[in-house]
């Protein structure tokens, strides 16, 4: 698991951002458990209490479920994932233009520069 | 989650120098503290109180209710920030030493953290560095089923791989009903791990919050706030 984490953000949302991508994406599958709570904050390196808060949050927005003495699996419907991903991917490409604004480029040139690098 | 630590208005007072000012707050279980705060700031000051190796002035500290005395040194696990083990012992001594002392004492996960590390057994501790010698001093303090474990600058002159190692020992060690407070100036390094942080300046107690708290607020790292707090 490569996950790389801002340091200038809360870490909960970050988990749960990474989390709902591997998930849309198929690192796990439907009704998969994920690896345990502990499992995982010492792959990530944060706090298993983030990590459980992120688990929290995530079960409410309906993508995962918890089996008592058993974990945390992987829902099977991944709408919510998969609409989690979007949001992801729009956030990313805003930041993207935003960043590119400050190297002076307007979006309609960054989309220009854009698709000019695609003929490279 | 329920109330492990608690500090009703702290003051010690050396003669005349004032090294900790009415400081309340109050630790739950279940979490991973850090103590943070620029040097001479009183963090050992507070953490010798909470193990009972000085007095409050005013105001006391409690443990589950019980002030420092034998029956918290049971299940508080104290790091301190000096290296207090007899140098002529080997590191198998030491650890058969502890498992005497300390009934919560688990010897086969010291000699396995000890081989992770790297560090025979056989050797004593005069001949090991310093570094190795902090990691025998954590090994040991972290080997004991504790409620709650002072760490006062556990990772200060290990090397960065070894730090590593260190801090996934306390993510793994971790255990819903023990809380760990650690002292240090490694911000950077630990923030991931911590839940919540408390700020100490000149004795007085700047702020405690949530580590995600401090991110979200100020759209800052705890590493980037304490030096935006703490500058010169």
């Amino acid at each position: 698991m490569n996950w790389t984490l801002d340091k200038h953000r809360p870490l909960c949302p970050q988990i749960c951002e990474n989390l709902c991508r591997d998930i849309a994406m198929g690192v796990f599958a439907p009704e998969q458990r994920l690896p345990s709570v502990r499992e995982l904050a010492a792959v990530v390196g944060v706090n298993p209490n983030t990590v459980q808060a992120a688990m929290n949050a995530m079960e409410e927005q309906g993508i995962l479920y918890s089996v008592r003495g058993s974990g945390w699996y992987v829902r099977e419907d991944l709408t919510c994932a998969q609409e989690a991903l979007s949001r992801l991917r729009q956030e990313k490409t805003a930041a993207y233009f935003r960043i590119m604004e400050t190297l002076g480029m307007t979006e309609t040139e960054t989309k220009q520069f854009i698709k000019e690098w695609d003929y490279e | 989650m329920s109330e492990l630590l608690r500090c009703e208005n702290v003051t010690k007072r050396y003669g005349n120098v004032l090294a900790l000012d009415h400081v309340s707050f109050t630790l739950e279980s279940g979490r991973i503290v850090g103590l943070l705060g620029p040097n001479g700031s009183g963090k050992t000051t507070l953490i010798k109180l909470i193990n009972g190796l000085l007095t409050p002035t005013e105001g006391q500290v409690l443990i589950e209710g019980d002030k420092p005395g034998t029956v918290t040194k049971t299940k508080v696990a104290y790091l301190p920030d000096n290296i207090y083990l007899n140098s002529w012992m080997t590191v198998q001594q030491i650890v058969e030493y502890f498992a005497d002392f300390y009934a919560d004492f688990d010897a086969a996960r010291a000699y396995e953290m000890l081989e992770r590390l790297g560090i025979s057994p056989k050797m004593r501790l005069k001949s090991l560095s310093k570094g190795n010698k902090e990691k025998v001093c954590l090994i040991l303090v972290m080997s004991r089923q504790a409620k709650l474990y002072v760490l006062d600058e556990p990772i200060a002159g290990v090397d960065p791989a070894a730090r590593d190692y260190v801090i996934s020992t306390i993510i793994n060690n971790y255990n819903p009903e023990a809380t760990v407070l650690i002292s240090t100036h490694l911000i950077a390094d630990i923030e991931q791990v911590l839940d919540e942080v408390l700020f100490i300046q000149a004795g007085n107690l700047l702020l405690q919050k949530t580590v995600d708290e401090i991110r979200a607020e100020n759209g800052k790292s705890v590493d980037e706030l304490f030096r935006e707090v703490f500058k010169w």
